[in-house]
């Protein structure tokens, strides 16, 4: 192939993976050095105190929703400091690059750390950290024992981990695309983005894809099929609502992003014309396409928050959720409206008049369900007795932040207005104000609310508010510049600039920057502070229902025994756990039944190891571990199909022995 | 509803003393397009104040007054439905909606960038008088060429236009996206490859304004600015002569030559432009025998070429810009298809480039969508212009 002009020259043996693929970067080196030595040092701590076979056996194989659920979250808390690295980068870069300085960062490596950016906060940090919480709370919430599809689930989470993976190694093994976290062609087709950058970000996403698609498949039926008796759909926690509604977004939008893909990799693999230039290829066909999936993305994303920011405001005003079935219908018009918007991300692109005003509009009516679910949460406040817990803040800091993100982003949706705001950094501040004001917020917010149901104790409150006003005020000094230098017309991904007036603004959004900076690691100590004192009497979490809580998941253990419920609970109505309180319903005991549950499976891994292997080797050109580890894969699926050892009953003795600890420790706690 | 637009940008200004200090173009444009874009922008956000500080501020009255400490505030743990609360909350945002709907509705088919111009400012509706000074403009891997097509010059990353003169640009780019945005001008519109796009504007002040490109576009992109200088008819009369003076000229090999990847290129002139240049480059024809769209397009709607149309390929041939192609690294050679037009046909062929005429205005006013036609309903014809690629060959034309 070396002859082909343009080409790059690749070898049998490793396609075009040669040592040209070393970056020639000290920052990259610097960075090698420490993952590597912090590998070791994990890696060493894991043999000397003897947890592989642990985290084998307890974690990595295991198909219990709780344990994915934590996997999810621990992957997503993993690349949420990669991501903010690059953030920090940049914030840096632009600082720096005035008065003719070209800054520390050269275009390669800094655009290559935009795009990084954009991609893994969407892919890698915040759908896993949402399908984390839906993994952990729904099957939890309408009294399940697990997800529908155990095994796929485990798979969802390791092909999740294999696109982190493939991602990751972009970094030090080539380079990353140069094309925003969208990659648009031309840009990202072969004759702009010959090497290997665009396909990491292709292979990346293609084998995480598979995880997200398949885990939205599993929840959709899990939600449908698995129920507790009487638990009819309006009865289902506000949760576990606008989790079904993402998760029919997923399914219905993943597919189109993996077929957009695909037709990009034919482009650039094989030479078709879909988005080319030439030969009748379109590239606006592919922003069309991406953004049927990218909108209603953003609702994957922000929803389950929603449900969220619901369970939180009514626990802690110790009050029934104000107008449950407005809250359920305005999520069910957001599912629907999230489909017909998509053309005001590109207003600008010069569609007609009356396209732009249609999609304006429709983008607009959006905000009333939204607006709808603000004043709910609002008068479910209204004569309540509202707890400043940890998880209330975090809401109050939402309800503050999103509504200015939400009217920015009704502003942006007049496009006489974007033509003057699109790709500025008036747009960069408003959507980091509704993804941090709304998703993250809403993340910690169920961090500081479920992590006492997941492991037994409370978190720290002194470190959480710590990490709460570092974030809370951190984020304002970090993005209101930005508002302020995209009405001076400053625009996004720009490395180094020429009038000196925007420095100062520049400057202010990196000392916010810092202050988030502060607020994350105050959030690692608060974790690490609670996990040191987990045995502290005053943290601990011995009833299982730490603030009073009102879904199901709070009438069992804290963490939950494996079977999450030694008998299937019964709902009569909405708040169903409040209710069984206040009636003083009793816990159930008594004849207990062996329990049926799933057993694990190292599959998951193995296939999604296969898959990254398969995605490496399509990215350097490795025809014959390609085709190998594509044979791999599907051999290993069809031979999974013969495994017939995949269940197993929990015995008796065994639910009598965990639920009689639960008696003396339920008595204890009452005692005190 | 003027003094309210007055106002309300006044009111905004004052909102933000911050930005006074600053160079905040967007609020404070040259151009009467970005002024009016302004405006709209300040009337949805106060349109939106008026449900969004009521929210804000009851959400810390409630969370205050509401606080578990507060025993003297009633505590109703079952509340949970009002009728009447809930018809509020969904009405209260549907009718902001309705009105920022009906803004959004006028003020977008008023801003439509593809419009002509109905004025040239707030008192000056545009006349017969008005010469529209034509410009195509190409994004090029990382600088701007502008050519003035009834000037015959071109220039790089420089733009003069003369004040309170509506500009009509006709904006492509050679390999990938990029976005052309003038901020105290008007809004942004995209350039693309493949593509020719619209843009009317006019600056109403003598200075010198930024331009930038706005959509990334590669290594080079944070280097491909231009300044915008607008100065009197005199003035740019002696821009014009002072290029033609300078000498060089723009043809497809220099043209190919100035498209290769360069960043942080400094202005220059050309005095002479091959006048069908940018139509070439809209039909990605400026390659010596490469196939033009248009014709592609016209052999295609004729029902194709048949067998011949398999046998017009070259086996190799070099980008856009002139760099070599990157082949597929699994598929065959990409062939280069070479046009059936003789050289004669193809220049008469793109020099029948639609040119849209400005319409003609019967009632110029803020609200009233003058020089444009109302939209017959969701799916019904309209007769509004849109640019297309190229033109169809004319009859009689042979292919």
């Amino acid at each position: 192939m070396a002859d082909v002009p343009g080409a790059q020259p690749t070898t049998f043996l490793l396609g075009r993976l040669n040592w040209d693929a070393i970056p020639k970067d000290p920052i990259i080196w610097v960075t090698f050095a420490a993952v590597v030595l912090g590998g070791i040092v994990v890696l060493g701590a894991l043999t000397k105190y003897r947890l592989w076979g642990y985290l084998w056996k307890e974690w990595f194989t295991s198909v219990d929703h709780k344990k994915i659920g934590i996997m999810y979250i621990a992957l997503a808390l993993v690349m949420f400091v990669r991501g903010f690295a690059d953030a920090l980068m940049m914030r840096l870069q632009q600082v720096w690059a005035f008065n003719g300085s070209e800054g520390y960062l050269n275009s390669h490596h800094y655009d290559q750390v935009f795009t990084a950016h954009g991609v893994i906060m969407i892919f890698f940090v915040a759908m896993p950290f949402i399908t984390g919480l839906m993994n952990y709370l729904v099957p939890l919430q309408i009294g399940a024992r697990d997800v529908s599809f155990p095994f796929l689930n485990n798979f969802s989470f390791w092909m999740t981990v294999g696109g982190a993976v493939i991602t990751m190694a972009s970094l030090f093994i080539g380079e990353f695309a140069q094309t925003g976290w969208l990659a648009f062609p031309p840009l990202s087709g072969l004759q702009s983005s010959p090497y290997v950058g665009v396909d990491y970000y292709i292979w990346g996403l293609q084998v995480a894809g598979v995880g997200t698609t398949l885990s939205g498949i599993n929840l959709l039926v899990t939600i449908l099929k698995m129920r507790a008796p009487g638990m009819t759909m309006m009865r289902l926690p506000i949760f576990t609502w606008t989790s079904l509604c993402a998760n029919v977004l997923i399914v219905a939008s993943f597919p189109v992003l993996t077929m957009t893909l695909i037709l990009l990799t034919l482009d650039r693999y094989l030479g078709t014309a879909f988005f080319t230039n030439e030969a009748g290829g379109n590239s606006m066909m592919y922003v069309n396409l991406i953004w049927i999936w990218g909108h209603p993305e953003v609702y994957i994303l922000i929803l389950p928050l929603f449900g969220v920011f619901s369970e939180v405001t009514s626990t802690f005003s110790g009050k029934r959720l104000f107008g449950y079935s407005s809250m359920v219908y305005a999520t069910v018009c957001i599912t629907i409206l999230s489909y017909v918007v998509w053309l005001h991300h590109f207003f600008t692109m010069g569609s007609g008049a009356s396209v732009n005003a249609f999609f304006g509009i429709t983008t607009m009516i959006i905000s009333i369900p939204t607006g709808a679910k603000l004043f709910n949460w609002l008068f479910t406040m209204y004569k309540g007795r509202i707890r400043y817990e940890l998880p209330m803040m975090w809401t109050l800091a939402f309800m503050l932040t999103f509504t200015v993100g939400g009217m920015t982003g009704v502003l942006l949706a007049v496009p006489p207005a974007d033509f003057v705001l699109h790709n500025s950094l008036f747009l960069v501040a408003h959507f980091h104000n509704v993804i941090i004001g709304g998703v993250l917020f809403g993340l910690f917010a169920a961090i500081n609310f479920w992590w006492p149901k997941a492991f037994g104790f409370r978190l720290n409150v002194f470190w959480g508010k710590v990490s709460f006003w570092f974030w809370v005020v951190g984020f304002w000094m970090a993005f209101m510049p930005l508002y302020v230098l995209g009405l001076m017309g400053v625009t996004r991904r720009l490395r180094v600039f020429e009038d000196p007036s925007y420095q100062i603004w520049f400057g202010v959004a990196a000392f916010g920057a810092v202050l988030i900076a502060v607020g994350i690691a105050a959030m690692f100590v608060q974790f690490g502070v609670s996990i040191w004192k987990r045995n502290d009497p005053a943290m601990r979490d011995e009833t299982g229902d730490p603030w009073d809580g009102r879904t199901l998941e709070w009438a069992t253990s804290s963490p939950p025994p494996d079977y999450n419920f030694a008998f299937t609970p019964v709902s009569h109505g909405l708040d169903t756990w409040w209710d069984m309180k206040r009636e003083g319903a009793a816990r159930p005991v008594g004849k207990y039944h062996a329990i049926h549950m799933p057993k694990n499976t190292g599959t998951g891994v193995v296939l999604s190891a296969i898959a990254t292997v398969f995605g490496m080797a399509m990215i350097w050109y490795i025809w014959w571990l390609a085709v190998l580890s594509f044979a791999g894969l599907v051999v290993v699926a069809i031979w999974h199909t013969f495994n017939y050892n995949r269940d197993f009953y929990i015995p008796v003795t065994e639910i009598e022995a965990k639920e009689a600890a639960r008696t003396k420790q339920l008595q204890a706690a009452a005692g005190v | 509803m003027k003094s309210f637009i007055k106002s309300s940008s006044l009111s905004l200004m004052a909102a933000v003393p911050l930005l006074a200090g600053c160079k905040a173009e967007v609020l404070a444009p040259a151009g009467d397009v970005a002024a009016r874009q302004r405006d709209l922008l300040v009337q949805s956000t106060l349109l939106m104040l008026v449900i969004i500080v009521p929210v804000m501020a009851l959400t810390v009255f409630f969370a205050w007054k509401y606080r578990s400490r507060n025993k003297a505030a009633e505590y109703q743990p079952d509340w949970d439905h009002s009728t009447k609360l809930e018809l509020v909350i969904w009405a209260a945002p549907l009718f902001i909606i309705i009105c920022l709907g009906a803004l959004t509705w006028v003020g977008t088919h008023l801003l439509d960038p593809y419009r002509p111009l109905d004025r040239v400012s707030v008192n000056t509706p545009v006349t017969g008088e008005h010469q529209t000074l034509r410009v195509e403009v190409v994004a090029l891997d990382w600088k701007w060429l502008f050519i003035y097509p009834d000037q015959g010059i071109a220039t790089v990353n420089r733009l003069v236009v003369p004040e309170d003169t509506p500009v009509e640009f006709s904006l492509t780019s050679s390999t990938v996206m990029n976005a052309f945005y003038i901020p105290a001008m008007a809004g942004m519109i995209y350039a693309m490859p493949g593509m020719e796009t619209k843009l009317h504007g006019v600056l109403n002040e003598q200075g010198d304004y930024k331009g930038i490109a706005s959509h990334y576009s590669g290594a080079g992109f944070s280097g491909m600015h231009f300044v915008t200088r607008v100065t009197d008819q005199a003035g740019f009369d002696a821009f014009v002569a002072g290029t033609k003076a300078a000498g060089g000229s723009l043809d497809r090999e220099t043209y190919l030559a100035l498209a290769a990847p360069s960043q942080n290129e400094a202005p220059r002139g050309y005095a002479q432009v091959d006048p069908i240049l940018f139509a070439r480059v809209v039909n990605l024809c400026v390659e010596e025998g490469q196939i033009c769209v248009a014709e592609m397009m016209a052999i295609d709607a004729a029902g194709g070429a048949g067998l011949a149309g398999t046998m017009n390929l070259m086996p190799k041939y070099a980008r856009a810009d002139g760099r070599e192609r990157v082949m597929p690294v699994l598929g065959g050679n990409v062939n280069m298809i070479q046009g059936f037009c003789g050289p004669d046909e193809e220049a008469r062929m793109l020099s029948q480039r639609v040119v849209i005429a400005p319409r003609e205005i019967t009632a110029p006013g803020p609200m009233q969508g003058a020089g444009l036609t109302p939209p017959v309903g969701l799916f019904g014809k309209s007769n509004n212009q849109f640019s297309q690629i190229a033109t169809q060959p004319a009859a009689g034309e042979d292919f």
